[in-house]
This record gives structure tokens, C-alpha cells and sequence, in this order.
């Protein structure tokens, strides 16, 4: 348990449905396994899908609101994982709330949260209006999840413009439901040319993977398993590399795929006509 | 990538579409993340307008092409008075005519700032100079 070495770290990507709570979800999950106190608040509290994703949809009686109201204790509003127990949930609040917390309120919970775990998680929502805002005041650094779509990078472009007025450092990005296939035959942008265009570090890579929605379905994020999907392995490695260890990326644009694609490429880099 | 689609970018050249992905957000980070330098607009603004009068006469006076932004999407917006097409475009390049309308337009601006008085309006200044139709527009 640490008080001031807590690291808060928010999840953003600013286009909705590119794997920000699935992000979060595994990644909370991952921590929890390396040992880690994790802490992961949900601040879409509008649109909350984090309890869903985590399997603890049925368990949460209490939110931030009420701590802030001071109508519960904070350990009575913390759901905690029963696979993992060093991981809770904090939900920001329920869907009826009119009106969203202010971001002093999120960096009071911020704050509280820290104060019990290694690691603080915050699922920010998407857009990039005040419920994100508020999330991004409350957080120490980021993490962009982007897919190698051109609204979903665009949108990413925006919230790190956003994050950088904030004071929101270091920045990192996840780039996810990579399709290695698709890459190696220049149908989809590259990881170089996401990288390039955002100008951040890459944190991890994770491919397109059936079973991210079996999980979903089943409530159990991919990090739970213990042979984990190639997904799952992702979320692991960028859970690793967050806590410092080096683990090699390995980009899928510049894998060949065969005989086909390696006569495309060749062809492509000799006559450089398409 | 089916067979078919490979044989159609041999046929076509077309771009792969990861391609053409990175050049459009390029393109669209570029306006998203600052405001074109007035300096550089109003080149582009020139050479636009070259290329479109070498397919027709437009009344330059009226044109206006500007970057407008609304809602957080900025658009490149011509509006170009189209006074007649031209039945033959004419070549590209300065050489033959490009010279034509830049060097109206500055011949325009050149002789406001001579005169530097209130009373010449840019529309009149070209009629002076000029010898074609375009300009003996009041």
C-alpha cells in the first residue's frame, strides 16, 4: 500500500467503442496478477459498462457520489474482483445523476483511491466534454487507445492536444484490434504511420481477437486466464511494460504473410507504383 | 487481399487504401491541429485560381476562398464566380498565360497602392490595364 508513489493513470481514446473499458477492465486484471493494489474508476458514470466488462455488474451498492456525500465509507462503495482481490471497482456514479461531478470531486476520489493502491485506473468517457475533463484533471499521466481507423486516430489526436494543456504526463498508446494481415497488405494503417501521426510512445499492440468478446460476454476479462488469448497476452505485456519491464514489440505491418503478400510487398517497393 | 483485388491494383495502380488512410488524416490532422499561416493561404488562393481560370473566365473580384471552421471542422471554401467557360482550356504552366491573371491581380493591388487614395476600387484598377472582357466589368 502507498500513499504518494500511486500512479493515476487515465484511459482515454476519445472516439467511443475502441476498447477503452476493455483496456481498462484487462489491464486492472493484469496488474492485480503482478501483485499490484489496483484501484479502477469508472467516470462514465452516464454510459458505466466498466462493472459489465469486470463481472460485478450485481455488486455495487454504493458510488463515488455517496463517498463524496460522505453517506458511505469508501471501503463500503469498493467492489472488490474474487479472482483477483487486489483489484476494485469504484463506480464515478449511477445513470440517474443529473449532473456530472465537478473535477475537484474526481481528483477528491483520485486522491482517496491513491491513497490504498499502487495503481488508479480511471476509465475516462468518451468525447472529449466535460465528463472526460473532469476525468483528465484527476489523473497524473494517459494512456490513448486507438484502433488504426482514420476517425478513431483523428478523434485520439484531439485528446492528446487536450491532455497536453492539461499537464497530462507522460502519454502513451495502445493501439488495438490490429489486424496483422490486413497491415502486411497495406490495407490498414500502419503502426508506424499511427505513431508518426500521434507522436507517442507505443505502450502496446493488441490484435483483433474473437475472444475479446466471449470475455465480455462472460464478465471475465482475458487477463483472468491463465493461458491467455493473443489479446490477453497483449494486455499482460503492456501491464508488464507499464511497471517498468522491457518486453519486445513486434509490429505486424512489417511481418510478411506468405508468398502472396511477400510478391506484393516486393513489388510495391521495386516499382513503387501503388 | 483476394487474388482479384490484387490483379485489380496491378491493372488500376490503384493505392492501397492503408495509403491513402495516412495521407487523408494527414491532411485533415493538418487543418484539426492549427490554423493555415495567412501567408500560405493566400498562395494557395492564387494558384487555385490560376488553375481554375485556365477552364474558365471567373470574375476574380467577387472570388473569395477561405478556411472556415465550425463546430471544430475546418473546410477550404472557394467561391468562384464563373463568368463564361472557356472553349479550350488553356495550357498549364505561367509561361503561356499563367502570367495573365496573377499579374492582373497584381497589377491591381500594385496600382491602389500608388494611388493609395480611397477612390479607385480594385474592380476599376484592372479595367485601365486591361484588354480582355473580363476586366471591363464595372
Amino acid at each position: 500500500m502507498t500513499t504518494a508513489s500511486a500512479r493515476i493513470i487515465l484511459i482515454c481514446s476519445g472516439k467511443g467503442g475502441v476498447g477503452k473499458t476493455t483496456l481498462t477492465a484487462n489491464l486492472g486484471i493484469a496488474l492485480a496478477r503482478l501483485g499490484k493494489t489496483v484501484a479502477v474508476l469508472d467516470a462514465d458514470f452516464g454510459l458505466r459498462n466498466l462493472d459489465l466488462l469486470l463481472g460485478l455488474e450485481n455488486r455495487i451498492i454504493y458510488t463515488a457520489q455517496e463517498v463524496l456525500a460522505e453517506t458511505c465509507r469508501l471501503d463500503q462503495a469498493l467492489v472488490k474482483h474474487k479472482q483477483q482481490p487486489n483489484l476494485a471497482l469504484l463506480p464515478a456514479g449511477n445513470p440517474r445523476m443529473l449532473e456530472w461531478l465537478t473535477p475537484e470531486d474526481m481528483q477528491t476520489i483520485a486522491g482517496l483511491l491513491a491513497e490504498r493502491s499502487d495503481y488508479v485506473l480511471i476509465d475516462a468517457p468518451a468525447g472529449i466534454e466535460q465528463g472526460f475533463k473532469n476525468a483528465a484533471a484527476a489523473s497524473k499521466e494517459a494512456i490513448v487507445i486507438t484502433t488504426p481507423e482514420v476517425s478513431a486516430v483523428r478523434d485520439a489526436d484531439r485528446v492528446i492536444g487536450l491532455l497536453a494543456t492539461m499537464d497530462v504526463r507522460p502519454v502513451q498508446l495502445v493501439l488495438n484490434r490490429v489486424r496483422p494481415k490486413m497491415m502486411a497488405n497495406q490495407e490498414m494503417l500502419a503502426v508506424d504511420d499511427v505513431t508518426d501521426i500521434l507522436a507517442l510512445p507505443l505502450l502496446g499492440l493488441v490484435q483483433e481477437d474473437e475472444r475479446v468478446i466471449v470475455s465480455t460476454n462472460r464478465g471475465e476479462p482475458l487477463t483472468l486466464e491463465a493461458n491467455p488469448s493473443p489479446a490477453g497476452q497483449a494486455y499482460l505485456n503492456i501491464a508488464r511494460r507499464l511497471c517498468g519491464d522491457e518486453i519486445p514489440l513486434i509490429d505486424p505491418s512489417k511481418k510478411r504473410h506468405g508468398l502472396r503478400a511477400r510478391l506484393i510487398n516486393k513489388l510495391r517497393k521495386t516499382t513503387g507504383l501503388f | 487481399m483476394t487474388v482479384l483485388d490484387f490483379i485489380n491494383h496491378l491493372l488500376r495502380r490503384q493505392k492501397p487504401s492503408g495509403t491513402m488512410a495516412r495521407q487523408r488524416l494527414q491532411l485533415v490532422l493538418a487543418h484539426d491541429r492549427s490554423d493555415l499561416n495567412p501567408e500560405l493561404l493566400d498562395q494557395m488562393r492564387r494558384e487555385i485560381l490560376e488553375v481554375v481560370q485556365r477552364y474558365v473566365e471567373i470574375d476574380i473580384e467577387s472570388c473569395d476562398v477561405s478556411l472556415e471552421t465550425e463546430d471544430r471542422v475546418t473546410a477550404l471554401l472557394a467561391n468562384l464566380p464563373i463568368k463564361r467557360t472557356r472553349e479550350f482550356p488553356l495550357p498549364s504552366g505561367s509561361s503561356a498565360f499563367g502570367g495573365g491573371p496573377s499579374a492582373r491581380i497584381a497589377v491591381a493591388s500594385a496600382e491602389t497602392n500608388v494611388i493609395g487614395g480611397p477612390s479607385p476600387s480594385p474592380a476599376t484598377a484592372p479595367a485601365e490595364t486591361g484588354e480582355s472582357p473580363a476586366a471591363s466589368q464595372p
